[in-house]
């Protein structure tokens, strides 16, 4: 009965092995494959790619199919798969202004030059369970928007720029040399940190807690007044400068989706009043992750704007210690772990408690009486 | 480059080398400034934050294919966990593994440490779930590092003698807070306090790592480590009033078992290896093994 407490090999390889069958399920209904999650769960797939930090559709498929689902479990790994990559030098900025754009929305104007391209969007949906769905059917192909073909697309940010209306990006944003940018994988996070720290930690940051930070800086706990200035989704090229070659060849592609956030800044003493922004990048199609990733990188600046640190989106240190749920998750659920070699300590102690409390019968009553 | 004997896809011990260089790196300032907590760009390992990714870091840097392996949770060899670890290194490593304290020459443990004396030579790495003896008073890393800096530790004090107000006692029974070389307070990870003394001037090397917290801290072979207390209130230690029921060994640390409903419990070696190790030798109960229902 004591080796009972005590867990084994066979326990463990068991427990493995019921994994691996509960996984596969009904051995009657086809097997899932990678190709299928990646083709027809693809925003499942582009969510672990986001938080996982690595751009690869067929891996995150393949997680998605392992863990059975369950996002962060493929998250997580694809983040340990990740970790054992090398590094083998940094890419030039991503040029989003250029971005071969599948959608591209702004919230604060009617029209505006390369027009506004709706895309594939569940915004105007009826969110009416489609019993049709259940049933295998055929899907006409859509129609792909081509509002101005070949027209520039410039980014909304810079039509307000012109007029010194909005804030423009500083070098200390992390623009100019990116082997000067800070790597939140090869160094530790430490306070206070700048923004190339902070977008990094929020790019894979876990979309529930932002989206709920994002919703109370609406609800008045570090209120941003915030606009979509712009929201885009898109391939765009990435290049890499070879310092043997002199010059910048092209790696691939990648869909990304911005989102720059318009808020209102009434200025102090020695800043004129404009428009700050908030601004998100996330790998895939993830619009909702990109707007809560600016809506907190906005609240995150709230001192660089002199503005009262007060609601817990604001908080620079409890935020980004708290937005990774790789960490998160492990942390929680080692809960699970053995901890009686702690708990027989503090068994021990509350007997010890118990002891003195009972031995302090008139004290004891009197704090019974006081509650 | 030490090639993996094994066919994992992956390195020799998991980790990249270059990943390894910058944890010795680590290492080497955190055991010339023991007790200071060194942080370290910590990688996602394959098992979960809280699993012991900091010691399994720690681990796989300081591996060599001659060293030989054990790898225990509370105190034991055959818990899950240390069963996952274990295999996890004879698979990236192929390394030899032990369960004898004294055949290893590394150690990976959460929450004890062992109750056979560590030799020179050997090395404990303790898994870390929060490395930071301050954080439970004051929640900012911004200002723990700064309290650290100026060797400003009143508020841990305060705390400690709060407890005695309060209780006559501290009331602090595992991760008790420790002073490593007259300098850092430093968190000794979840052991029971019972084994703190086994850290003082041991010729082990001992290492920490906090995975998830990204820090590596040390206690170098042959340092003085003084769990905190006061002149009229010394730090004293929980000792069992029975021995085991097994191998009838004292003065050890031992873990209740509750046998049935009705209170039957028995009290028996944390330390699994060390029960073993002294029913070899032909130890065993003393009297009857089981403590009467209540």
């Amino acid at each position: 009965m004591y080796v009972a407490v005590k867990g084994g090999e066979k326990a463990i390889k068991n427990a493995h092995q019921l994994l691996a069958d509960r996984r596969r399920g009904k051995r009657d209904v086809p097997e899932i494959s990678a190709d299928q999650i990646r083709e027809q769960l693809s925003l499942a797939v582009d969510r672990v790619m986001s938080e996982g930090s690595l751009y690869d559709r067929d891996l995150a498929a393949l997680a998605i199919k392992q863990a059975r689902g369950d996002l962060i479990e493929a998250i997580f790994l694809i983040r340990a798969y990740r970790a054992t990559l090398p590094r083998l030098g940094y890419t030039q900025a991503l040029s989003t202004a250029t971005m071969q754009v599948e959608r591209r929305i702004s919230a604060i104007f009617k029209d505006l030059p390369g027009g506004q391209v709706l895309g594939p969007t569940f915004d105007y949906t009826h969110r009416l369970i489609d019993f049709k769905l259940a049933a295998e059917q055929e899907i006409a192909s859509g129609v792909e928007a081509q509002a101005q073909p070949g027209a520039p697309m410039p980014k909304v940010a810079s039509l307000l720029g012109e007029e010194g209306l909005i804030e423009t990006a500083s070098a200390a944003d992390g623009e100019g040399d990116p082997t000067e940018m800070a790597d939140i994988t090869r160094e530790p996070l430490s306070f206070p940190c700048g923004r190339d720290l902070r977008l990094q930690s929020l790019a894979r940051a876990d979309e529930g807690f932002l989206l709920a930070l994002a919703y109370s800086t609406q609800r008045g706990y570090g209120r941003t007044h915030p606009f979509v200035g712009e929201i885009r989704v898109g391939a765009v090229d990435v290049e890499f400068f070879v310092e043997e070659l002199g010059f910048e060849v092209p790696l691939g592609r990648l869909q990304v989706t911005e989102c720059e956030m318009v808020n209102q800044f009434v200025g102090t003493d020695t800043l004129a009043p404009q428009f700050s922004t908030g601004y998100g990048l996330v790998f895939g199609h993830c619009e909702r992750k990109a707007m809560s990733v600016a809506l907190v990188e906005r609240a995150l600046r709230a001192e660089e704007f002199g503005e009262t640190v007060q609601a817990p989106a604001q908080d620079a240190e409890f935020v980004l210690s708290h937005c990774d749920n790789v960490q998160a998750m492990g942390f929680v659920e080692h809960l699970k772990l053995p901890h009686y070699v702690d708990f027989q300590s503090e068994l021990q102690l509350v007997r010890q408690l118990r002891k003195d409390f009972a031995a302090r019968p008139a004290q004891g009553a009197e704090k019974a009486s006081v509650k | 480059m030490i090639e993996s004997p094994h066919e994992t896809g992956y390195n020799f011990a998991y980790l990249d080398e270059q990943t390894k260089r910058m944890i010795r790196r680590a290492i080497m300032k955190a055991i010339a400034i023991p007790g200071y907590q060194v942080p370290f760009a910590a990688r996602e390992m394959p098992m979960p934050h809280g699993w012991g990714t900091g010691g399994v870091q720690l681990t796989a840097a300081l591996l060599g294919p001659e060293d030989v392996l054990k790898v225990i949770d509370q105190g034991a060899d055959d818990t899950t966990n240390a069963v996952s670890i274990r295999q996890f290194f004879q698979k990236t490593a192929g390394i030899a593994t032990t369960t004898r304290t004294d055949e290893a020459s590394i150690i990976q443990t959460r929450h004890r440490i062992p109750e056979m004396p560590l030799k020179a030579g050997q090395i404990l790495v303790y898994q870390v779930p929060i490395p930071e003896p301050l954080r439970f008073l004051e929640p900012r890393e911004t200002e723990t590092r700064k309290m650290h800096a100026l060797e400003e530790y009143g508020l841990m004090h305060v705390k400690l003698y709060e407890d005695i107000a309060r209780h006559g006692y501290i009331a602090t029974t595992y991760a008790y807070p420790v002073r490593v070389e007259g300098r850092y307070v430093m968190d000794p990870s979840p052991i029971p306090k019972f084994d703190n003394p086994k850290m003082q001037m041991s010729p082990a090397l001992q290492l920490f790592g906090a995975g998830r917290e990204k820090r590596i801290y040390a206690i170098a072979p042959h340092t003085r480590v003084a769990s905190l207390d006061f002149d009229d209130h010394p730090f004293k230690i929980n000792r069992f009033d029975r021995p085991c029921a097994l191998c009838g060994g004292e003065g050890v640390y031992l873990d209740e078992v509750l046998m049935d409903d009705r209170g039957q419990r028995m009290f028996v070696c944390s330390d699994t290896s060390y029960c073993e190790s002294r029913r070899a030798m032909g130890h065993g109960p003393v009297d009857a093994s089981a403590e009467p229902a209540r």
